[in-house]
């Protein structure tokens, strides 16, 4: 007897962003009809509304689309489906046995599911993360909360601005800045390769003049109240500040665009295993993680660079999670499949033989015509050659059942000239 | 239902606001104490039990806004001090008296006990050394056990030997010194935040103290102004006191570190004045703190944090637990502490708390252990005062304090009956550390500090956790400007000089065209 209401429900899409609009509406086209997608925030679409920017859907639709436009597809069709959405709704915790406890201000709230599809995106690493010295006064944001205050809440953050790190967010903040009437004084990257899209660093910083400092830090922030400069210092071979070699640069905002990771709070205390790499969770080719009917895809899987990747990783998770609240699935052994030399990682991270597949993977270093090469042990059983490859560009590779049939292991690793 | 109800009663009653009895133009009291910090606060709160005036002055915007909230949180056993000292005397008093204080005021606090580690055999003789100081300042239950003992408690730890101390407790410092100000302010204490004092001048025989705010006349003055005690006694001509800025660097672990150690982990003492080493404190949220690092400094005002003392954090976290996972660090932060003992001195000089000149308190050099013992100390102040001053106990003394019902220490019973009852609870604004927005409504309207975003995350915890602010502050922002109609260039993150805006988007380009 609980004093909350408990609900039955097929399937439970925790997140309301581009993963999570694609789960349920492939989720509803791949015949379930039980189904409630929970979103935290007062809207749908997740951080699309906030990427005024267009470049979005390419992939997909071949055409140029904002982020509020693109999301807007989504919202239509589900809409249309009438697929059942709670907003402003927060999933509190969900249990092995697939409890899923949802406040709100209409109340607490039990989803008993047969399916889960987990969706959260991800969150941006902070100052604390990389341990960035110096003082703590205002003016210091991470990129995408300077992106919401800028675009959904209209409050200018500042006007003479440094950016730390060169990820995507932050190089479309240069330019939305810069575009406001503020100063950006240096894109800063500790790496000596960006971290964003090519395009992106043509859009936003070179047309706009901006200083892009490869192989650079913040290694202080000044100013007790609001920031008044940072010290920026180049770095070594092993990415360590070179003493001596300091320079300040008066600034009164920190914008800091320096990784997104996974957001699987939700995950981690029900169980299911993360990948120490991506901080997403551990899954096989239908998106299935190490716990039963429980799925995931989107950021809060791997961090991608383009949101059509999103939703179609996102619509197999849904038609995967369909198959199995349908009772659809079978249990099949797998094989587990590795990052070798040169690879960050690959997802999935075990396959069943002889089913068609697609692989995501991301290398270490930027590289021209490099080969990619897939091994059952120490044979090698297929090689992709690539013209340029980049760690801000996610590689997809699509592998036959035939070309799978019979291997006992998988390990992807950027073959040596 | 009616279960429902019984639960969220209390609930509803306890969100009532407390009453705001700041500012008035009152400004003569009995006695006057100079700083909100943790000790000052617990001394008003002590003195409010009586029949006068009492006026508590900060210079910050909110209290426990110095060394008050960037320390370990510990409450210590009296392991360290010698016999005799005030600070052995005050420590062992003051951990005794805060159970039940901290009920009184529902300041969360466990007693997680503490292990002092000896990883070769002289080490264990420091083991003996300060078990027997303990055991002088009449600290119970001390004991040394093996290192198997020790892996049995707390297996990732490798020692020979470690000192239990199973007294020693962990609390958030700043919530009780917030708690202590409310608690006071409830019982008539007049508390004024941004009000720094610049003079004070013996007049009618009492003090004339000159402020930012305007004057203030007092029969007692009580010094506790911490890092600027020496200062505040040389406005009265007692001008001997040097105080030794002294930095203090913290790092913050992820909640998914929390079960690496369930005790506080300290290594044995460095034998330098007052430095206990850097030690390992679960917190009360579950988090884990490394720290302090001890640096002599310059400027009292620099609360920078380092690189080099940052990398000395983790090389001496990485020697208690090796296998501190350093990418779980979620934040640093750093504050200064006043000690009165010279740098280059091995030991550590006592607490100064005297009536120097008549109806002058000095407190100088309050640094550890003053958390554990400022309900003692707030004890011999009224002791010290009631010697000039008639003070008869108030019969509507109130010594209870409640908080606003944090939502994530509920059950989902609880949860439920607080949504019921009030939907702000359903509405979670800090996503990391579950915090609704009626946590928040109700610390934006505290009845002692400006409507800052600090003033919200010491009293929530909203922004305190892993993602630091960046679901809950635009949030707030959103919220402040919706409830409060606090335009964007007034939203002020810690001070009222740390605006987090300029203003509205497009109001650079408006300039411009101007």
């Amino acid at each position: 007897m609980s004093e909350f209401p408990s609900q039955d429900v097929d399937l439970v899409v925790v997140g309301a962003g581009p993963a999570g609009l694609a789960a349920a509406i492939s989720a509803k086209k791949s015949g379930i009809q039980d189904l409630v997608v929970i979103e935290r925030n007062d809207w749908l679409g997740g951080i699309l509304p906030q990427c005024i920017h267009d470049g979005f859907g390419l992939e997909l639709f071949k055409e140029q689309l904002t982020g509020p436009e693109y999301a807007q597809r989504y919202i239509d069709e589900l809409k249309e489906m009438s697929i059942s959405c709670m907003l402003n709704s927060m999933v509190l915790e969900i249990t092995p046995e697939k409890k899923v406890f949802v406040a709100s201000p209409k109340g607490l709230l039990c989803f008993s599911a047969k399916g889960i599809v987990l969706a959260m995106g991800c969150r941006e690493r902070t100052r604390g993360q990389i341990c960035i010295p110096g003082t703590r006064p205002a003016g210091v944001y991470t990129a995408g909360v300077a992106q919401n205050l800028i675009n959904l809440k209209n409050v200018m953050v500042g006007k003479d601005i440094v950016i730390l790190g060169s990820g995507d967010i932050g190089l479309i903040m240069a330019r939305r800045l810069t575009l406001e009437g503020a100063k950006v004084h240096a894109v800063v990257e500790i790496l000596p390769h960006t971290n964003g899209l090519p395009r992106n660093i043509q859009q936003c910083l070179i047309d706009y003049d901006i200083p892009l400092l490869l192989s650079h830090t913040v290694t202080e922030i000044h100013g007790q109240n609001r920031v008044e400069a940072v010290t920026i210092s180049p770095v070594d071979e092993d990415l360590k500040p070179i003493r001596g070699k300091e320079k300040k640069i008066q600034c009164d905002t920190l914008l800091l665009s320096i990784g997104l990771i996974p957001e699987n709070d939700l995950s981690r205390n029900f169980g299911v295993k993360l990948s120490p790499v991506t901080g997403g969770s551990m899954v096989d080719e239908t998106l299935e993680t190490s716990v039963q009917g429980v799925f995931a895809c989107g950021n809060a899987l791997h961090v991608h660079d383009v949101v059509d990747f999103v939703t179609l990783e996102a619509e197999k998770a849904g038609k995967s999670a369909a198959e199995y609240v349908l009772g659809k699935t079978q249990k099949v052994e797998r094989i587990p499949v590795e990052a070798g030399d040169g690879i960050r990682y690959v997802l999935p991270c075990s396959i069943h033989p002889g089913v068609d597949l697609e692989l995501s993977i991301r290398v270490i270093c930027p590289g021209e015509n490099v080969a990619i090469g897939f091994f059952d042990g120490r044979k090698l059983v297929k090689t992709q050659k690539f013209r340029k490859v980049h760690p801000a560009q996610m590689i997809k590779i699509k592998m036959k059942g035939s070309e799978t049939s019979a291997i006992n292991s998988l390990k992807v690793e950027v073959l040596r000239k | 239902m009616t279960a429902i109800l019984i639960i969220a009663l209390p609930y509803l009653f306890l969100s009532i606001k407390v009453n705001k009895a700041r500012l008035t133009m009152d400004n003569k009291s009995d006695v006057l104490v100079i700083g909100a910090g943790v000790i000052g606060c617990a001394i008003a709160r002590e003195l409010s039990r009586f029949k006068i005036k009492i006026t508590l002055l900060e210079k910050e915007v909110d209290v426990g806004s110095g060394v008050s909230k960037g320390n370990s949180g510990v409450l210590h056993t009296g392991l360290y001090y010698s016999k005799g000292s005030l600070k052995a005397k005050l420590c062992v008093e003051g951990r005794l008296m805060f159970p039940a204080l901290a009920k009184q005021l529902d300041v969360p606090y466990r007693l997680c006990g503490k292990h002092v580690i000896a990883r070769t055999e002289e080490e264990l003789e420091d083991l003996k050394d300060l078990k027997a100081v303990g055991e002088g300042n009449g600290v119970e239950g001390l004991t040394i056990i093996s290192g198997e003992e020790l892996k049995k408690r707390e297996p990732r730890l490798d020692a020979l030997y470690a000192l239990y101390s199973p007294v020693a407790g962990i609390f958030p410092p700043y919530l009780f010194t917030i708690a202590l100000a409310e608690n006071a302010l409830n019982n008539d204490v007049k508390i004024h935040v941004n009000t720094k004092v610049s003079a004070i001048k013996q007049a009618n025989g009492g003090y004339k103290v000159t402020t930012n705010q305007g004057d203030f006349y007092t029969t007692f003055v009580v010094n506790s102004a911490g890092l600027y005690a020496d200062k505040i006694s040389a406005m009265v001509g007692l001008d001997d006191y040097k105080l030794y800025p002294c930095r203090g660097e913290y790092l913050l672990l992820d909640k998914t570190c929390g079960d690496l150690v369930s005790s506080m982990v300290y290594p044995v003492p460095p034998k330098i004045a007052g430095v206990l080493g850097v030690h390992l404190t679960p917190t009360i949220d579950g988090n884990i703190m490394i720290g302090p690092t001890e640096e002599f400094i310059d400027s009292r005002e620099d609360t920078r944090t380092t690189r080099e003392k940052i990398e000395e954090l983790v090389e001496g976290a990485k020697d208690l637990l090796p296998p501190i996972p350093i990418n779980q660090i979620i934040y640093g932060f750093a504050a200064v502490r006043s000690k009165i003992t010279p740098p280059e001195e091995k030991t550590s000089r006592d607490f100064i708390i005297r009536e120097e000149l008549e109806n002058f308190i000095n407190m100088i050099g309050m640094e550890s252990p003053g958390l554990t013992s400022s309900p003692a100390i707030a004890k011999l102040i009224v002791q010290m005062v009631k010697k000039r001053m008639d003070l008869k106990e108030k019969a509507d003394f109130n010594p209870i304090r409640k908080r606003t019902k944090p939502f994530n220490e509920a059950s989902k019973t609880e949860q439920a009956a607080l949504i019921k009852a009030d939907p702000a609870y359903g509405e979670i604004v800090c996503r990391c550390e579950q915090v609704s927005k009626r946590e928040v409504l109700d610390a934006l309207d505290n009845p002692i500090s400006e409507k800052t975003v600090s003033a919200v995350k010491y009293r929530t915890r909203a922004g305190m956790g892993r993602c630091h602010g960046g679901f809950c502050l635009p949030k707030i922002v959103e919220i402040l400007k919706e409830e409060y109609g606090v335009p964007p260039e007034e939203i002020k993150l810690k001070n009222l000089d740390s605006s987090l805006f300029i203003g509205k988007t497009k109001g650079l380009r408006e300039s411009e065209k101007k």
